[in-house]
């Protein structure tokens, strides 16, 4: 439904849509702090900005640019390749018979996660936290130059 | 007698709960409506609406069957669906939002099953009303997006970002009441108030900057900007007639509504009796929820009369004012005022 609709709003909205849907997921995994902050930050923020953008260009069937044959042909071939490297590397494995576990462990609950994080996986957890600095430095910089 | 795996006797007692809740919120926000009108009037020094009904207590009835009665006007150049799943939107994320807050001290039954007056105690307790909170903006959005109306898209626009931009500095003081919790559920938050005292001592600058987000988030004066409408004709809801202009009023009033019942749990030891010690009293757990649920109904009816109070005193902001004050102001705010409580809980050794 994302890609299928002409429509970019429309596009948008089934995405969070899809947002929704993996956070069920995560919530039938019992991983609830991964659903609510999936939500929080995708689903409430990042797609809302993608919302803006889309309203304020006001985007129709004219204004979309034609895409050459070749370039359509190409896309189809290559979707198509992946396609079939995806069926090849999970034809053989044996997950298929094993029904997947839902609603056990604890590991997603907040105060596990919290030990995990910041015991574990501190140094890659703080890494992570100096990219988004450095993001939002970007940011910064980029916003001043104007 | 079980459903699945569910006991039929817990859905029941749910879905009493829901519904309970449900009407109780209907029923807030409709008298909050006159409420507001009546605090205006007296703010004024004018009478008020007093014709429907010994003082004008039917009032809010009228003003409902008027809406209903009203005739609905679907513009044409609008995206039909869309424009009905707005209203829709913004009343369904207002109503979701009480699903964690413990209306009351847990009721036992003779049998000694407790029985507690919250619909889910999840894990995660606030963050869910955060997470609604942050899709809520959609209502707003999709609605104006719909109407095919500048106006009302530029009103959508002020209004969703206004509200993320308010739920940074929301957020960064909620980590400080975590802090001295240290846990998300709602239960233990009120359980840790009614034990060392409510967070409202402890926090006081917290609970400021929190309040003033939470009028930002219900779109409330000096925030309403959405609506400002000397320069936005009316705000997003400009094209809506009917009972969908009725929904995003109301689902307005019951963000109010929720949003001060949160406020009282986080800050005002929610439905916890000041001053006394309550299990020594000996009364049968019955009182005891009815009591604590009134205290609770009082608490937050208090905050609603503070909500309404500051609309009739303090004019709007101008819209850079608004996002200057929440970018430059709040959240650097937030972050002294939860580095400083971190520091403290160290010193403290908790």
């Amino acid at each position: 439904m994302v890609i299928t609709n002409k429509n970019p709003v429309y596009s948008v909205l089934w995405l969070i849509v899809t947002f929704f849907a993996i956070s069920g997921h995560y919530i039938l995994l019992n991983a609830q702090f991964l659903a609510i902050v999936n939500v929080i930050v995708y689903a409430g923020a990042i797609m809302v900005l993608f919302l803006f953008v889309i309203m304020l260009m006001n985007l129709n069937k004219e204004t979309e640019p034609q895409k050459n044959r070749w370039l359509r042909m190409a896309g189809a071939i290559a979707g198509g390749c992946l396609l079939l490297v995806l069926v090849a590397a999970l034809k053989d494995t044996h997950t298929k018979q094993q029904l997947a576990m839902t609603n056990g462990g604890n590991i997603g609950l907040i105060k596990n996660l919290g030990k995990e994080l910041f015991t574990t996986y501190v140094v890659p957890f703080e890494i992570s936290s100096i990219l988004f600095l450095s993001a939002m430095v970007g940011a910064v910089v980029i916003g001043k130059k104007e | 007698m079980t459903l699945l795996v569910i006991d039929w006797w817990f859905i029941l007692e749910k879905a009493l709960l829901i519904g309970g809740i449900i009407g109780l919120s209907f029923f807030i926000a409709m008298y909050t409506t006159l409420a507001e009108r009546k605090v205006a009037a007296w703010l004024q020094d004018r009478r008020g609406p007093n014709r429907a009904g010994p003082f004008g207590i039917f009032q809010p009835l009228a003003d409902g069957g008027k809406l209903f009665f009203k005739e609905e006007i679907i513009p044409l150049a609008s995206n039909k669906f869309l424009f009905i799943l707005g209203p829709a939107l913004a009343m369904i994320t207002a109503l979701l939002t009480s699903t964690v807050i413990p209306w009351a001290a847990p009721f036992v039954t003779q049998g000694g099953n407790v029985i507690p007056m919250q619909v889910a105690d999840v894990d995660m307790g606030i963050l869910l009303v955060f997470s609604i909170v942050s899709v809520g903006v959609y209502g707003i959005m999709i609605g104006g997006w719909a109407s095919n109306n500048k106006f009302s898209l530029m009103a959508a626009i002020r209004g969703a970002s206004q509200m993320v931009s308010y739920e940074l500095p929301m957020g960064l003081c909620l980590i400080a009441v975590l802090f001295m919790t240290g846990s998300l559920k709602m239960s233990e938050i009120v359980a840790n108030q009614v034990q060392n005292g409510w967070h409202i001592i402890y926090q006081p600058l917290g609970f400021i900057i929190f309040f003033v987000c939470a009028l930002a988030e219900c779109n409330r004066t000096p925030f309403d900007l959405p609506e400002a409408e000397n320069e936005l004709n009316f705000g997003y809801h400009q094209e809506y007639s009917s009972m969908k202009l009725g929904f995003y009023l109301f689902a307005e009033y019951i963000n109010m509504f929720i949003s001060s019942a949160v406020m009282v749990t986080l800050f005002f030891g929610g439905y916890d009796i000041p001053f006394v010690n309550e299990a020594s009293w000996g009364l049968s757990s019955f009182w005891m929820t009815a009591i604590s649920f009134a205290v609770i109904m009082a608490k937050i009816s208090f905050m609603l009369f503070v909500f309404l109070w500051i609309r009739w005193t303090i004019p709007r902001f101008r819209y850079d004012q608004l996002m200057n004050l929440g970018w430059k102001k709040l959240i650097p705010l937030a972050l002294v005022n939860m580095i400083i409580s971190a520091a403290v809980m160290l010193l403290l050794n908790k």
